[in-house]
């Protein structure tokens, strides 16, 4: 890097906001680190897996364009394949078997991703969820997956052979080092030179075709990576709570993680982390509650209020109120 | 001799569904002309334009790029074969500024495009030669202005900024001026002058004044063949010419003169 380069005054702006962002993420992950002697740990383990799903989801949705209506195979892909393999090999720790799952489900993303990536809007969409329901069917037949019955009891272990997940304290110390993680991904995937790219890509795309880029692969890239990190958030689910079932690969959870996304806002990094935390939420609640039956229709109609009257979800309006009002 | 054409085509021909927008054109661009392409409207200059920079395959017939046929390529790939094409609805990159604009033309070249784990910060270095590309197109007070709020003619000149970082051999211009202001029309007529040395271009317009001030040499297209083919003054002369623009265009033509 050389002295001499131009930094235009929306640039220097940039990076006093760079700033003020890095504070709020340091005053986040401190909130992270203490939330555990505040709230129950499994509920909030629960809220950063779907929050790095959904946050894997938008990567695709927000950043390159492509509304996929199939990431539930990688969620289930990735829980499936490390929840079978920590159920039979014993002496495997969670971590490899996370990174084992996490790894098929990016192999999953690189052959889906090949396939449906040529097509455009719905016919992209309907491509994806034909994939995914075909492996949601493999699912239900193979006998590594347990079937309906799906897999239960899979150990914790211990991590690096040396930390004992059996405490909730300390596997939620390794599933918000993982969140962070694939956090830290995405916000470098879409501030790189890469993100510059797709973002020109989502901006036109026949222009950035005719300044000589290949469309196709950056899109497919933006596949796998966000394939790979829903894999990765299936993966530690399963750790965390010791199953893998169907539910993951229903197509269900490929709309579910669709209203997370919206609702917390698209295309922002953290909108899909709120929305998560609102859905897996009121999940939670109403199942206590004499509403129980009722979660559908209530996430229903909080959907159809947001796309409707806020449409850039919570996280998009609070950002648009904050440019008007502070700048 | 095919070498002394930057561009050619041969028998190239486009049919949909049996409807044959462009036939047997044999189109030949010298190098270092300013070569435009005319027609009344529906005479498949659009058509002619994406089979030449691959946005549409042909039905039949060759494209040849200094003497080499470029038709199996794809769009991406004649780009960086130094063939640039601007569009005919401004096409920018409406979220990004100016100088984000032309930088990402000037990225590719580095080869780090695909980095999705390295800081965008790495691109600071092209800062200075994306400010000069705009200050060659007069837009250096807009560097940092996104592009959605620039004004339409400013776009275009942003565009033409962008094509230049691909540092292209031969530009192709889909109808440069359209929708412009007169004001607006002469700065695109210089700039086009202008970034023209050393390069070769091929352009569609409609605006037969822009033609006779820039244009080395005219193709005119009509019902999808070439009609006429020569400079401004032998094609204005061919009563042919007339005759296909009458009925159809030599009203709106006089019209907004």
């Amino acid at each position: 890097m050389s002295a001499t380069q131009t930094l235009t005054p929306s640039m220097k702006r940039q990076r006093r906001a760079d700033m003020r962002r890095n504070v709020f993420y340091l005053v986040l992950i401190g909130i992270g680190l203490v939330a555990p002697f505040v709230a129950y740990p499994v509920f909030l383990m629960k809220v950063l897996c779907f929050a790095l799903f959904a946050c894997a989801f938008n990567l695709l949705l927000g950043y390159a364009g492509l509304l996929s209506f199939g990431h539930a195979a990688f969620l289930a892909t990735g829980g499936y394949v490390t929840g079978y393999l920590l159920s039979s090999h014993p002496a495997l720790t969670p971590e490899l078997g996370i990174l084992a799952g996490t790894l098929a489900a990016v192999a999953l993303g690189a052959v889906f991703g090949a396939l449906s990536i040529r097509r455009q809007g719905i016919y992209f969409a309907m491509v994806t969820l034909a994939l995914a329901q075909l492996v949601f069917f493999v699912y239900v037949q193979s006998p590594f997956t347990g079937g309906e019955d799906g897999l239960h009891g899979v150990p914790r272990g211990d991590l690096f052979g040396v930390i004992s997940l059996r405490s909730n304290l300390a596997m939620y110390y390794f599933v918000f080092a993982i969140f962070l993680f694939g956090f830290a991904i995405i916000q470098r995937a879409v501030h790189s030179p890469y993100g510059q790219v797709l973002k020109a890509i989502r901006e036109n795309e026949p222009r950035a075709v005719s300044l000589g880029y290949n469309v196709d692969a950056y899109k497919w890239v933006a596949f796998v990576l966000s394939a790979g990190l829903a894999g990765l958030a299936g993966s530690t689910k399963t750790v965390v709570f010791q199953l893998a079932s169907l539910t993951d690969a229903h197509w269900h959870m490929s709309g579910e993680v669709i209203l997370m996304t919206l609702l917390g806002g698209v295309g922002t990094l953290f909108g899909p982390v709120v929305g998560a935390g609102i859905v897996v939420s009121l999940q939670h609640l109403l199942a206590q509650s004499p509403l129980g039956n009722w979660v559908g229709p209530i996430l229903g109609v909080i959907f159809v209020i947001c796309v409707l009257s806020f449409r850039s979800g919570i996280v998009g309006e609070i950002l648009k109120s904050y440019r008007k009002n502070f700048k | 001799m095919a070498d002394e054409y930057i561009l050619e085509t041969r028998g190239l021909t486009k049919e949909f569904r049996g409807f044959t927008a462009v036939d047997d054109v044999n189109l030949q661009v010298q190098e270092g002309h300013i070569h435009a392409l005319i027609g009344p409207n529906g005479a498949g200059k659009t058509t002619v334009f994406n089979l030449l920079t691959k946005f549409l395959p042909p039905t039949r017939g060759e494209i040849l790029y200094r003497g080499k046929p470029i038709t199996g390529m794809k769009a991406n790939e004649i780009a960086r074969l130094g063939l640039v094409r601007s569009f005919q609805i401004s096409a920018v990159f409406g979220h990004m500024t100016a100088m984000e604009n032309v930088r990402v033309a000037l990225q590719r070249p580095m080869g780090t495009s695909f980095h999705f784990w390295k800081s965008e910060r790495t691109l600071d270095h092209l800062n200075d030669r994306a400010i000069e590309l705009l200050e060659e197109v007069g837009l250096r007070e807009y560097a940092d202005v996104l592009t959605v709020e620039m004004p339409y003619g400013r776009k275009r000149a942003l565009e033409v900024a962008t094509t230049l970082a691909m540092d292209p051999t031969m530009m192709l211009l889909d109808e440069p001026t359209q929708g412009m202001g007169a004001e607006d029309v002469d700065r695109i007529v210089e700039l086009i002058r202008r970034v023209a040395r050393g390069r070769t271009v091929l352009m569609v317009e409609h605006n037969l004044s822009v033609v006779s001030r820039l244009c080395d040499r005219i193709t005119v297209l009509a019902r999808g063949a070439v009609l006429a083919e020569g400079d401004y003054a032998t094609v204005s002369a061919d009563p042919r010419v007339k005759e296909a623009y009458m009925g159809s265009e030599a009203a709106e033509e006089e019209a907004s003169a």
